[in-house]
């Protein structure tokens, strides 16, 4: 009896390893191969037109690759730059979202429609509605720009992804505002609040309606309510969306890349990897300035295991 | 007036006027795709500020050249083809993965997870760079099986984890009735999983479905054809080629936009489940 057990055990993982094989193999060959790999080419002298040479396999390491991404004068501008987007963008994606989530909450007539529409952003392809966007907002025949222009609230069209500053003229003084920057930043708030809204409108549905209830009969109006109860019961959901976006911005490229194209102070890390290997053809400094962003990925990464760990403890 | 109905007015007002701004922010972009892809290029120059349409003179224009003369119907196709053939293998290998990771014991176990994590939180700008490099070194980049297998790689962890969640939620005796009537393993999969699974394969499915038709990064990399070319790369060579094409790229943002949007429309349910569960990269 024994003897049979052990055999099934024998039998069921070498079935087991059958059958992950190939979803193994490929996710090895095409994910985990090349990320390792990087580090090796951001150790090389690598240029677009040395790839079809043996060059690629020779050692001859350097860290002249690290050396020029990281005294690239453009760095910190770049670093700055990035902040911004990452955390301008996480946290009002968030801040929309929960305000969707809010509005959504409660039954009223055609609230599945509403729902799914604004989901909508999420879900379409982000060639489109870049392009849409920058059609939108565009100086020369943007539909918007023309109708502020039009309504008085623009004294002139703006180039919204393609002007780097503008003046604000507020009442006794006027401030330069980073207008690409933030446009970006508010295309990426339209574009993911959904996903925020569907974590927080699953959190809100699984708050037990005895809390509001109890609160109600004790006196606490219905803003008591929300900032003593409902913000409370968010606090965990809100910390994991902020840490999701905060590390998926830092990977976005797309979005950038088709709307100003890293132009008018909106190059983040990711549109620099690309500069150096695909702009400049130095492969060996896009591999550098990829490992740069695998790094500052892998401490937030870090931070993330261990906070789950501990909640888990908890 | 109670502070509970005082302020209980204040939030109606508020939900309403919300919903209103909500609703308009994201219905305007793809309203304003649709109605300027039927205008024609005159019309757009002259009065950029003219949200309307008139209904009775829809100008078709931009749609037959962009199908025709530009070659969308061929882009169509392999958009379809990427999508559905990423679809087969990430559900028909996930599935396999998924099951062995549920059901069958075998060492190493615990790696599972902290691998799909990784995967699932590393960029793609870092992925591009290496795999580029391979691939035009090998001669294979300009591929379009190619591009199915990075995104294969890409969404294979999520259909995996996914799956395993689900068939968890399994009763195993079900399995073992079926063992004990004579079916081997296998034949279980076939025969009793599968069928009991199907919400969840649709969820997998449209989740993998919508990430390859929407990739834009490794098509716009890895392809130099244009006989290649899917939807989004496709678009972004069409905006970047063709002097005053805002209609066009407008056009052609309906098409690649309108299949994910009848998908979503359909089958939200399953498509939110898989959103939430998979958390969709991106």
């Amino acid at each position: 009896m024994d003897m049979g057990l052990k055999t099934l055990q024998e039998r069921e993982s070498r079935l087991a390893l059958y059958m992950l094989a190939p979803a193994l193999v490929i996710v090895l060959l095409l994910v985990f191969f090349p990320t390792a790999w990087n580090i090796w080419l951001s150790l090389k002298p690598v240029s677009l037109e040395g790839l079809r040479g043996e060059g690629l396999w020779n050692a001859g390491l350097t860290l002249r690759n690290y050396q020029k991404v990281l005294s690239d004068p453009e760095l910190p501008g770049v670093a700055a730059t990035t902040l911004a987007y990452t955390v301008g963008g996480s946290l009002f994606s968030i801040l929309l979202g929960l305000t969707a989530a809010l509005l959504v909450h409660k039954e009223f007539p055609g609230r599945a429609f509403i729902r799914g529409l604004l989901i909508s952003p999420y879900i379409a392809p982000i060639v489109a509605v870049a392009f849409t966007w920058s059609f939108i907002l565009d100086p020369q025949l943007g539909c918007l720009n023309w109708l502020g222009v039009k309504t008085g609230v623009l004294d002139q069209p703006v180039a919204f992804f393609s002007a780097r500053w503008i003046q604000v003229r507020l009442p006794g003084f006027t401030m330069p505002i980073p207008l690409a920057l933030l446009s970006v930043i508010f295309f990426e708030g339209w574009r993911y609040f959904p996903f925020a809204l569907l974590f927080i409108l699953a959190r809100l549905q699984a708050i037990p309606e005895d809390l509001y209830r109890a609160a109600a009969v004790d006196g606490a109006g219905p803003f008591q309510r929300f900032f003593h109860i409902t913000l409370p019961q968010l606090r965990s959901v809100l910390a994991t969306l902020f840490l999701f976006r905060f590390i998926w911005t830092l990977n976005k490229f797309d979005d950038i890349f088709l709307l100003t194209g890293g132009e008018a102070g909106t190059r983040v890390l990711t549109l620099k990897v690309y500069d150096y290997a695909f702009g400049a053809f130095d492969i060996g400094a896009g591999s550098a300035a990829a490992m740069l962003l695998f790094f500052i990925l892998g401490i937030f990464m870090a931070g993330y295991l261990r906070w789950v760990t501990r909640q888990e403890v908890r | 007036m109670s502070r509970e109905i005082f302020e209980t007015q204040i939030i109606r007002v508020f939900r309403v006027g919300g919903l209103v701004v909500f609703f308009a922010a994201a219905a305007f972009p793809f309203y304003w795709m649709i109605v300027s892809s039927f205008k024609p290029l005159e019309e757009l120059l002259l009065h950029p500020e003219n949200l309307g349409l008139d209904l009775r003179s829809l100008d078709f224009t931009s749609y037959r050249q962009v199908l025709l003369k530009h070659g969308f119907f061929r882009y169509i196709a392999n958009s379809l083809y990427v999508s559905l053939m990423t679809v087969a293998v990430s559900v028909s290998l996930g599935t396999l993965g998924g099951y062995a990771v549920t059901r069958l014991r075998f060492p190493g176990k615990g790696i599972f997870s902290a691998g799909v994590l990784l995967v699932y939180m590393l960029p793609a700008i870092v992925l591009v760079v290496p795999l580029y490099v391979i691939f035009t070194h090998l001669g294979l980049r300009d591929s379009l099986h190619v591009l199915v297998l990075v995104y294969v790689a890409q969404t294979l962890p999520v259909s995996v984890y996914m799956l395993k969640n689900h068939f968890q939620a399994l009763p195993p005796e079900i399995e073992y009735a079926g063992m004990v009537d004579g079916c081997s393993r296998a034949g279980v999969i076939w025969r009793v999983v599968i069928p009991l699974s199907a919400p969840a394969l649709a969820s997998v499915a449209l989740y993998t479905f919508m990430i390859a038709w929407n990739e834009f990064l490794f098509a716009f990399m890895f392809l130099d054809t244009p006989d290649k070319f899917t939807l989004s790369r496709g678009i972004v060579q069409l905006a970047g080629s063709v002097h005053l094409s805002k209609q066009l790229v407008m056009a052609a943002s309906v098409v690649v936009t309108v299949p994910v949007l009848i998908l979503f429309l359909f089958f939200e349910r399953q498509l939110v489940r898989g959103l939430t569960a998979g958390a969709l990269k991106g």
